[in-house]
Protein backbone atom coordinates (compact mmCIF):
# COMPACT_ATOMS: atom_id res chain seq x y z
CA UNK A 1 0.00 0.00 0.00
CA UNK A 2 1.36 3.38 -0.96
CA UNK A 3 0.22 6.96 -1.23
CA UNK A 4 1.55 9.52 -3.65
CA UNK A 5 0.84 13.05 -2.50
CA UNK A 6 0.92 16.04 -4.82
CA UNK A 7 0.21 19.69 -4.12
CA UNK A 8 -1.25 22.21 -6.55
CA UNK A 9 -2.05 25.61 -5.09
CA UNK A 10 -4.20 24.90 -2.03
CA UNK A 11 -5.24 21.46 -3.23
CA UNK A 12 -3.65 18.22 -2.04
CA UNK A 13 -4.24 15.10 -4.13
CA UNK A 14 -3.47 11.83 -2.36
CA UNK A 15 -3.32 9.00 -4.85
CA UNK A 16 -3.77 5.69 -3.00
CA UNK A 17 -2.40 2.45 -4.45
CA UNK A 18 -2.97 -1.16 -3.35
CA UNK A 19 -5.11 -2.59 -0.55
CA UNK A 20 -6.60 -0.58 2.32
CA UNK A 21 -7.22 -2.52 5.53
CA UNK A 22 -6.63 -2.01 9.24
CA UNK A 23 -2.97 -2.95 8.75
CA UNK A 24 -2.20 -0.47 5.95
CA UNK A 25 -4.52 2.36 7.05
CA UNK A 26 -2.20 3.47 9.86
CA UNK A 27 0.64 4.47 7.54
CA UNK A 28 -1.70 6.15 5.06
CA UNK A 29 -3.31 8.16 7.83
CA UNK A 30 0.05 9.41 9.06
CA UNK A 31 1.29 10.43 5.62
CA UNK A 32 -1.90 12.25 4.65
CA UNK A 33 -2.26 14.01 8.01
CA UNK A 34 1.38 15.03 7.90
CA UNK A 35 0.87 16.64 4.50
CA UNK A 36 -2.29 18.42 5.73
CA UNK A 37 -0.34 19.72 8.72
CA UNK A 38 2.48 21.11 6.58
CA UNK A 39 0.57 22.40 3.54
CA UNK A 40 -2.68 23.67 5.13
CA UNK A 41 -4.82 22.88 2.03
CA UNK A 42 -8.33 24.16 1.39
CA UNK A 43 -9.22 20.92 -0.41
CA UNK A 44 -7.95 17.34 -0.19
CA UNK A 45 -8.79 14.86 -2.94
CA UNK A 46 -8.43 11.18 -2.05
CA UNK A 47 -8.02 9.32 -5.32
CA UNK A 48 -9.05 5.64 -5.09
CA UNK A 49 -8.48 4.76 -8.75
CA UNK A 50 -5.55 2.44 -8.00
CA UNK A 51 -7.06 0.87 -4.87
CA UNK A 52 -7.62 -2.84 -5.51
CA UNK A 53 -9.28 -3.67 -2.18
CA UNK A 54 -10.79 -1.78 0.71
CA UNK A 55 -12.59 -2.91 3.85
CA UNK A 56 -14.30 -0.63 6.38
CA UNK A 57 -10.88 0.64 7.48
CA UNK A 58 -11.06 2.76 4.31
CA UNK A 59 -14.25 4.35 5.61
CA UNK A 60 -12.50 5.02 8.93
CA UNK A 61 -9.66 6.63 6.98
CA UNK A 62 -12.06 8.89 5.07
CA UNK A 63 -14.06 9.79 8.21
CA UNK A 64 -10.92 10.63 10.18
CA UNK A 65 -9.59 12.91 7.41
CA UNK A 66 -13.01 14.52 7.04
CA UNK A 67 -13.06 15.39 10.75
CA UNK A 68 -9.49 16.68 10.64
CA UNK A 69 -10.19 18.90 7.61
CA UNK A 70 -13.56 20.14 8.90
CA UNK A 71 -11.86 21.47 12.00
CA UNK A 72 -9.60 23.51 9.71
CA UNK A 73 -12.47 24.70 7.50
CA UNK A 74 -11.17 22.64 4.57
CA UNK A 75 -12.99 20.20 2.26
CA UNK A 76 -12.55 16.58 1.27
CA UNK A 77 -13.45 14.93 -2.05
CA UNK A 78 -13.27 11.28 -3.07
CA UNK A 79 -12.53 10.24 -6.66
CA UNK A 80 -11.82 7.19 -8.82
CA UNK A 81 -14.19 4.83 -6.99
CA UNK A 82 -14.85 1.48 -8.71
CA UNK A 83 -18.08 -0.55 -8.22
CA UNK A 84 -16.63 -2.71 -5.42
CA UNK A 85 -15.41 0.25 -3.40
CA UNK A 86 -18.61 2.13 -4.13
CA UNK A 87 -20.64 -0.67 -2.55
CA UNK A 88 -18.75 -0.11 0.71
CA UNK A 89 -19.08 3.67 0.50
CA UNK A 90 -22.80 3.42 -0.16
CA UNK A 91 -23.28 1.09 2.82
CA UNK A 92 -21.44 3.52 5.08
CA UNK A 93 -23.55 6.51 4.03
CA UNK A 94 -20.37 8.55 3.63
CA UNK A 95 -21.78 10.23 0.53
CA UNK A 96 -24.02 12.27 2.75
CA UNK A 97 -21.03 14.18 4.13
CA UNK A 98 -18.25 13.82 1.53
CA UNK A 99 -18.43 14.42 -2.23
CA UNK A 100 -17.84 11.08 -3.99
CA UNK A 101 -17.02 11.07 -7.70
CA UNK A 102 -17.78 7.66 -9.11
CA UNK A 103 -18.77 6.76 -12.65
CA UNK A 104 -21.35 4.47 -11.07
CA UNK A 105 -23.08 6.92 -8.81
CA UNK A 106 -26.83 6.52 -8.86
CA UNK A 107 -26.74 3.03 -10.34
CA UNK A 108 -28.35 0.20 -8.46
CA UNK A 109 -26.29 -2.71 -7.20
CA UNK A 110 -27.37 -6.21 -6.33
CA UNK A 111 -26.78 -7.34 -2.78
CA UNK B 1 -21.43 -29.10 -9.09
CA UNK B 2 -18.18 -28.91 -7.12
CA UNK B 3 -17.33 -31.63 -4.60
CA UNK B 4 -17.25 -30.98 -0.89
CA UNK B 5 -13.99 -29.50 0.23
CA UNK B 6 -12.62 -28.02 3.44
CA UNK B 7 -9.54 -26.53 5.04
CA UNK B 8 -8.61 -25.13 8.41
CA UNK B 9 -5.76 -23.00 9.69
CA UNK B 10 -4.64 -21.08 12.73
CA UNK B 11 -2.96 -17.69 12.50
CA UNK B 12 -1.61 -15.18 15.00
CA UNK B 13 -3.74 -12.08 15.58
CA UNK B 14 -1.25 -9.83 13.80
CA UNK B 15 -2.59 -7.17 11.45
CA UNK B 16 -0.26 -8.33 8.68
CA UNK B 17 -2.37 -11.53 8.58
CA UNK B 18 -5.50 -9.64 7.51
CA UNK B 19 -4.46 -9.71 3.86
CA UNK B 20 -3.05 -13.24 4.20
CA UNK B 21 -6.32 -14.72 5.50
CA UNK B 22 -8.56 -12.99 2.97
CA UNK B 23 -6.26 -14.10 0.14
CA UNK B 24 -6.26 -17.72 1.31
CA UNK B 25 -10.05 -17.85 1.67
CA UNK B 26 -10.69 -16.19 -1.69
CA UNK B 27 -8.27 -18.60 -3.35
CA UNK B 28 -10.03 -21.53 -1.67
CA UNK B 29 -13.41 -20.22 -2.90
CA UNK B 30 -12.11 -19.88 -6.46
CA UNK B 31 -13.07 -23.50 -7.20
CA UNK B 32 -16.72 -22.35 -7.15
CA UNK B 33 -15.95 -19.94 -10.00
CA UNK B 34 -17.21 -16.79 -8.28
CA UNK B 35 -17.58 -13.45 -10.04
CA UNK B 36 -15.20 -10.57 -9.31
CA UNK B 37 -17.97 -9.04 -7.17
CA UNK B 38 -18.50 -12.22 -5.16
CA UNK B 39 -14.77 -12.57 -4.49
CA UNK B 40 -14.62 -8.94 -3.41
CA UNK B 41 -17.60 -9.47 -1.05
CA UNK B 42 -15.94 -12.52 0.53
CA UNK B 43 -12.57 -10.81 0.93
CA UNK B 44 -14.15 -7.74 2.48
CA UNK B 45 -16.29 -9.68 4.97
CA UNK B 46 -13.35 -11.92 5.98
CA UNK B 47 -11.15 -8.86 6.44
CA UNK B 48 -13.74 -7.39 8.82
CA UNK B 49 -13.89 -10.55 10.95
CA UNK B 50 -10.11 -10.89 11.20
CA UNK B 51 -9.75 -7.18 12.03
CA UNK B 52 -12.30 -7.60 14.82
CA UNK B 53 -10.22 -10.47 16.26
CA UNK B 54 -7.09 -8.31 16.22
CA UNK B 55 -8.61 -5.04 17.45
CA UNK B 56 -11.26 -6.32 19.86
CA UNK B 57 -10.75 -9.97 20.81
CA UNK B 58 -7.06 -9.65 21.63
CA UNK B 59 -6.61 -5.91 22.32
CA UNK B 60 -3.35 -6.13 24.26
CA UNK B 61 -2.00 -9.54 23.31
CA UNK B 62 -1.28 -11.67 20.28
CA UNK B 63 -3.75 -14.57 20.32
CA UNK B 64 -4.74 -17.29 17.90
CA UNK B 65 -7.41 -16.99 15.23
CA UNK B 66 -9.00 -20.30 14.21
CA UNK B 67 -10.29 -20.50 10.66
CA UNK B 68 -12.36 -23.25 9.06
CA UNK B 69 -13.82 -23.08 5.59
CA UNK B 70 -15.80 -25.45 3.49
CA UNK B 71 -17.51 -25.53 0.16
CA UNK B 72 -20.54 -27.67 -0.51
CA UNK B 73 -22.49 -27.32 -3.71
CA UNK B 74 -22.22 -23.65 -4.57
CA UNK B 75 -22.03 -22.46 -0.95
CA UNK B 76 -18.91 -21.26 0.82
CA UNK B 77 -19.02 -21.42 4.62
CA UNK B 78 -16.44 -19.53 6.67
CA UNK B 79 -16.07 -20.03 10.40
CA UNK B 80 -13.68 -17.76 12.31
CA UNK B 81 -13.18 -18.19 16.02
CA UNK B 82 -11.07 -16.52 18.67
CA UNK B 83 -10.46 -17.19 22.35
CA UNK B 84 -10.35 -13.50 23.21
CA UNK B 85 -12.30 -11.19 25.48
CA UNK B 86 -15.72 -11.91 23.94
CA UNK B 87 -18.56 -9.49 23.32
CA UNK B 88 -20.82 -8.70 26.30
CA UNK B 89 -23.73 -7.53 24.11
CA UNK B 90 -23.64 -8.98 20.59
CA UNK B 91 -26.82 -7.21 19.52
CA UNK B 92 -25.37 -3.84 20.50
CA UNK B 93 -22.00 -4.61 18.86
CA UNK B 94 -23.80 -5.43 15.60
CA UNK B 95 -25.54 -2.05 15.36
CA UNK B 96 -24.13 -0.07 12.43
CA UNK B 97 -21.71 2.70 13.45
CA UNK B 98 -21.36 1.32 16.99
CA UNK B 99 -17.68 1.05 17.84
CA UNK B 100 -15.55 0.98 20.95
CA UNK B 101 -12.33 1.44 18.99
CA UNK B 102 -12.20 5.22 18.56
CA UNK B 103 -12.31 7.74 15.72
CA UNK B 104 -10.46 5.82 13.03
CA UNK B 105 -12.82 2.82 13.12
CA UNK B 106 -16.11 3.21 11.28
CA UNK B 107 -18.13 0.72 13.34
CA UNK B 108 -19.23 -1.01 10.16
CA UNK B 109 -17.65 -4.46 10.50
CA UNK B 110 -20.78 -6.46 11.27
CA UNK B 111 -22.89 -4.38 8.86
CA UNK B 112 -20.44 -5.30 6.09
CA UNK B 113 -20.52 -9.02 7.00
CA UNK B 114 -24.33 -8.90 7.04
CA UNK B 115 -24.69 -7.09 3.77
CA UNK B 116 -21.84 -8.68 1.76
CA UNK B 117 -22.58 -12.30 2.77
CA UNK B 118 -25.80 -14.31 2.64
CA UNK B 119 -25.75 -15.65 6.18
CA UNK B 120 -24.19 -14.40 9.41
CA UNK B 121 -24.28 -15.77 12.92
CA UNK B 122 -22.22 -14.45 15.83
CA UNK B 123 -21.79 -16.39 19.06
CA UNK B 124 -19.86 -14.84 21.92
CA UNK B 125 -19.18 -15.29 25.60
CA UNK B 126 -17.23 -12.76 27.67
CA UNK B 127 -13.76 -14.10 28.54
CA UNK B 128 -14.35 -17.16 26.30
CA UNK B 129 -14.26 -15.70 22.83
CA UNK B 130 -16.29 -15.18 19.70
CA UNK B 131 -17.29 -17.34 16.76
CA UNK B 132 -18.48 -15.86 13.48
CA UNK B 133 -20.09 -18.06 10.86
CA UNK B 134 -20.76 -16.67 7.39
CA UNK B 135 -22.05 -18.22 4.19
CA UNK B 136 -21.99 -17.04 0.62
CA UNK B 137 -23.94 -18.55 -2.26
CA UNK B 138 -21.87 -18.40 -5.40
CA UNK B 139 -23.90 -17.84 -8.53
CA UNK B 140 -23.91 -20.84 -10.84
CA UNK B 141 -22.76 -19.95 -14.31
CA UNK B 142 -22.86 -22.04 -17.45
CA UNK B 143 -19.82 -24.29 -17.38
CA UNK B 144 -18.02 -24.42 -20.73
CA UNK B 145 -15.77 -27.24 -19.56
CA UNK B 146 -18.58 -29.77 -19.72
Amino acid sequence: MAVEISLSGEVITARLTGEIDHHTAVGLRKEIDNSIEINMPSLVILDFERVSFMDSSGIGLIMGRYKNLSKRGANLNISGVNPRLYKMMRLSGIERIVKVDSPLKGEKFDG
Amino acid sequence: MADKNCFSMIVDSRSVNESFVRSVISTFAAVLDPTVEEISDIKTAVSEVVTNCIVHAYPDTIGKIYIKCNTEGNVLTVRIRDKGVGIPDVKKAMEPLYTTAGDERAGLGFAVMQSFMDYLRVYSKPEKGTTVIMKKHISVRYDLRR
